[in-house]
């Protein structure tokens, strides 16, 4: 074991010790078998027990340590909190961190996509998030309409999916995609359109790039005056939300053929359109993606915040402005729930999408 | 050189312009047309483009409506007064500068980690980027709420908006420079025996400083949009984003237009001075101008 | 005649003023001659290949290519050109970066495949038509984009120190190989390098260029036999060219 990992493991044991004397009396037979098990997995800080057992150091046995002792602690959270708990709560998580440390270690000289690392580690960083929310939120008993505990906002999720369908899809499927496919098909276009001359494009990069950084979002109400309560005015906002990142990272996607690459497409006496779809749209098919992942963001916030200023009774900004006023706290995280895994659904479609076109990139090339 | 960057610009801008005259007069049109018809007066075309840049509360206000705007709510306001452009800039700057802060020093921080710690990387970098996929802005109202329930209020709710969002590109654009080193230049320092605090500090900190003032420009631009989106919801009190709201509450869309003209500027000027800071020091560290 | 310029010159505007990139240049290059440009960096030999090719326009002076303007020449398709990098499109296979100018010039589909199958062949890349251009080595990759100017069957070749990068070893065997695929064509062949082993080795003619302002000191026939095994560079013959070759260089800078 590295430093790091019997620093941690030590800690584990430590916290375990602490749960088991302070503890021995009230804790559940749960909590107890999972506090022993950490103190005796501080046996394995002797170096002659890990010599002679290598089984013992292996990442899955922290894994289920771990796993254990948080299903422990969640069993029984209803009962407060009190310091023995949170030493088991704590155990478990190093032991969680040290199952990850150590199939990092093993994967170190890896190569190649590796499904556990990539997904699971994150997946369990996940996990261990909405542990400690939960416990942070039950052990210590702050109030539902102060922050929800993940259980709470979970029921939500699943005894009011009708509203949360009819919302999604008010904001998500009319708003946001309409928007988003016009923001950044005109953009495209205009793009393509700009590039043919040198005099346009000087002109409108810097302006583009300087209106990206621009607080656009505040065009929502005005959007709104405009287009009216429904979803063309938030498809209004996204559309000019999206526009100009689509327009400068195309215009700079297109010059970013190099100048060798040119002079052989002009060697080849290629005309306009030859040139555009064999050099310079493949080539600028890394920008054009950047465009699209930052856009899928901006999209969700534009229609969201632009409902703020009026809406039909519907939409997940109408919702989460309504339900703020009344203490619902467990329905505005459960809206919000929607809006990043729609975001995060988008985003991740997009980055595999990408991955296949511009496969050739060398952010992930493949000998 | 002059000739070649600025010309175009500025001829864009003079486009704009024009275009933004020409709606001007087309969208404020309907309501002109029905008042001569109402008062049954006789129009020319002259006066229907000098009425038209000329209304109280126009669909699309001229150019130099909300520049004279502008104007008279700056330099002829007092900066103390609660309908100073100037007053109502610097709360919104004040809280955007906090957030800036705070959320470079987050986002250096959580690069450090990840670059020197690899289950770090793969625990924390793909819920980075999932962070961002949350509307922050969409529920800023609703956390300005809520801190304000448990009493924190002013400037700090407002900043932590900004901090949020400023964070993310920081946190990427660093580990990517913190990355940046040469293999080469890494193992010249190896073969020095060099310990990884060491390495950090002569090599990969020093490489990274161009990736962070590059994030700095994206990161303090963000920063503004959060300061201003979690003004709305203080009710309408003070700020740029307040004006904003403001403004759409009564109509006032020469308010909306000035409030929102002013904000740009803003960004402008802070993405300015980002740009000579990171001037200044790469310049200090012997690059070339 | 396929190439010859009468009394060529370029001047580039810089910020520092005007700088001569080619004064007064003229040559002849018959055809299915191997002309090599040699001279220091900064001589206008590779200039003088872009004027040749129409990506560089010359601002005095005359030069045509097989009795055209160099632009209608381009136009139609009369060289191919390979560069000092491979320049090898990184989204298309090996066997579709060879095709893409038969694509541009709009060639069946059954055409495109038997050529690019030939010159595959050609350049010896056999089975590695379906790889990607990063994933070969930087040999591989030129020979690829020789592949590619050779596919079109232009009887002009344009290289511009297509083997500077690349190590003595790879550079001596694609070196016998451009020989050899040269007797086998017929193509005139103009190329530049700042080798001069390379140059004698390859050349029927070698032209000598000087920098500052850009022009031609010496032009050499060399007489070596049209069978050039690699150890013909150890006969006296060939050093004799290659001490004559020096000598012209270093008149060029004698007056620096």
């Amino acid at each position: 074991m590295t430093g790091l990992q019997k620093l941690l493991n030590a800690a584990a044991a430590l916290c375990g010790f602490y749960a088991l004397v302070d503890g021995f009396t009230t804790l559940s037979p749960a909590l107890l078998l999972a506090a022993g098990l950490v103190v005796v997995c501080g046996m394995r800080l002797s170096p002659a027990l890990a010599a002679a057992l290598p089984v013992v150091i292996r990442p899955q046995l922290d894994l289920v340590i771990s796993l254990i002792a948080a299903c422990a602690v969640l069993a029984a959270l209803q009962d407060g909190m009190v310091g023995a708990v949170w030493g088991i709560a704590i155990a478990a998580w190093l032991h969680g961190w040290l199952a990850v440390e150590k199939t990092m270690a093993d994967d170190a000289d890896a190569t190649g996509f590796n499904w556990v690392v990539s997904l699971g580690v994150p997946l369990f960083f996940g996990f261990w998030l909405l542990f400690f929310w939960e416990a942070l939120t039950i052990g210590l008993g702050i109030p539902t309409v102060l922050l929800p505990p993940p259980s709470m906002i979970g029921a939500r999720l699943v005894t009011s999916t009708a509203i949360l369908m009819a919302d999604f899809q008010q904001t998500f499927l009319k708003a946001v995609l309409a928007g988003y496919a016009i923001g950044c098909g005109s953009a495209f276009v205009v793009a393509i359109l700009v590039d043919r001359s040198n005099f346009l494009r000087r002109g409108f990069l810097p302006i583009g790039n300087f209106i990206s950084a621009l607080p656009i979002i505040g065009v929502a109400p005005i959007m709104v005056m405009w287009f009216g309560f429904d979803w063309q005015s938030k498809a209004a906002v996204v559309v000019v939300m999206t526009f100009f990142p689509m327009m400068v990272n195309t215009l700079s996607g297109l010059s970013a053929a190099s100048a060798m690459e040119r002079d052989l497409l002009d060697t080849y006496a290629a005309g306009y359109w030859q040139t555009l779809f064999k050099l310079q749209l493949p080539a600028a098919m890394p920008f054009i993606f950047n465009a699209l992942k930052i856009n899928s963001t901006l999209a969700l916030i534009g229609a969201i915040v632009a409902e703020f200023f009026g809406t039909p009774i519907v939409g997940i900004g109408f919702r989460i402005s309504t339900e703020v006023g009344r203490m619902n706290l467990d329905m505005v995280w459960a809206e919000i729930a929607v809006a990043a895994l729609a975001g995060s659904a988008s985003y991740g479609a997009l980055s595999l999408l990408e991955r296949r076109i511009t496969f050739w990139h060398p952010s992930y090339r493949t000998k | 050189m002059l000739r070649q960057k600025l010309l175009p610009v500025l001829t864009i801008i003079a486009a704009i312009a024009v275009i933004w005259y020409g709606f001007t007069v087309y969208l404020n049109a309907p309501w002109q047309l029905d008042q001569y018809e109402k008062s049954a007066t006789e129009w020319s075309m002259t006066d229907l483009v000098r009425d038209t840049m000329a209304h109280d509360r126009p669909v699309l206000p001229a150019p130099h409506q909300v520049v004279a705007e502008i104007w008279k709510t700056t330099v002829k306001k007092k900066v103390t007064s609660k309908r100073s452009l100037i007053y109502h800039s610097w709360i919104t700057l004040s809280s955007t500068l906090l957030g800036f802060v705070m959320g470079t020093f987050t986002g250096m921080m959580l690069a450090i980690f990840i670059v020197e710690n690899r289950a770090m990387d793969k625990s924390l970098m793909p819920w980075i980027i999932a962070s961002q996929t949350i509307p922050i802005l969409a529920i800023a109202p609703m956390i300005i709420v809520v801190l304000n329930a448990i009493g924190l209020s002013g400037l700090l709710p407002k900043a932590l908006i900004s901090t949020y969002l400023s964070f993310f590109p920081i946190a990427v654009g660093m580990v990517k420079g913190l990355r940046s080193p040469d293999p080469m230049l890494i193992d010249l320092m190896r073969t020095y025996n060099c310990s990884r605090w060491q390495l950090f500090i002569t090599l990969r900190l020093p490489s990274s400083i161009p990736y962070l003032f590059t994030s700095m420009k994206i990161a303090i631009a963000i920063s503004l949009v959060g300061a201003i989106v979690g003004e709305l919801p203080t009710g309408a009190v003070a700020g740029l984003g307040a004006r904003l709201l403001s403004g759409s509450y009564y109509g006032q869309t020469i308010q909306i237009w000035s409030a929102l003209l002013t904000a740009a500027t803003l960004a402008a000027l802070l993405v300015i001075a980002v740009n000579i800071a990171a001037q200044i020091t790469q310049r200090m560290m012997g690059a070339p101008k | 005649m396929v190439i010859k310029a009468d009394k060529l010159n370029l001047d580039f505007e810089t910020n520092d003023g005007v700088v001569h990139a080619l004064r007064d240049l003229d040559l002849e290059i018959g055809a299915g001659e191997f002309v090599s440009l040699i001279g220091p960096s900064g001589c206008g030999k590779t200039t003088f290949l872009r004027v040749i090719a129409d990506l560089e326009t010359p601002t005095g002076g005359s030069i045509a290519v097989n009795g055209q303007p160099p632009e209608q020449a381009r136009l139609a398709r009369a060289y191919g050109y390979v560069f000092q990098a491979p320049a090898l499109l990184s989204w298309r296979t090996i066997a579709r970066n060879i095709s893409l100018p038969l694509e541009i010039m709009g060639l069946s589909s059954g055409e495109q495949q038997e050529r690019v199958e030939r010159m595959i062949n050609l350049v010896g890349l056999d089975g590695f038509g379906g790889k990607f251009p990063w994933q070969l080595s930087g040999g591989m990759q030129q020979r690829a984009s020789i592949a590619r100017a050779l596919a079109f069957d232009a009887d002009l070749l344009l290289m511009d120190e297509p083997f500077g990068a690349l190590d003595e070893i790879v550079r001596d065997h694609l070196n016998e190989q451009l020989l050899q695929l040269w007797k086998k064509t017929g193509k005139t062949i103009c190329f530049v390098t700042h080798s001069i082993p390379e140059a004698v080795y390859l050349s029927t003619k070698i032209v000598v260029m000087s920098p500052r302002p850009g022009r031609i000191t010496d032009v050499i026939t060399s007489d070596l036999p049209d069978d050039r095994p690699l150890d013909i560079r150890e006969t006296p013959k060939f050093l004799e060219i290659a001490q004559r070759v020096r000598e012209g260089l270093r008149e060029g800078h004698a007056d620096d």
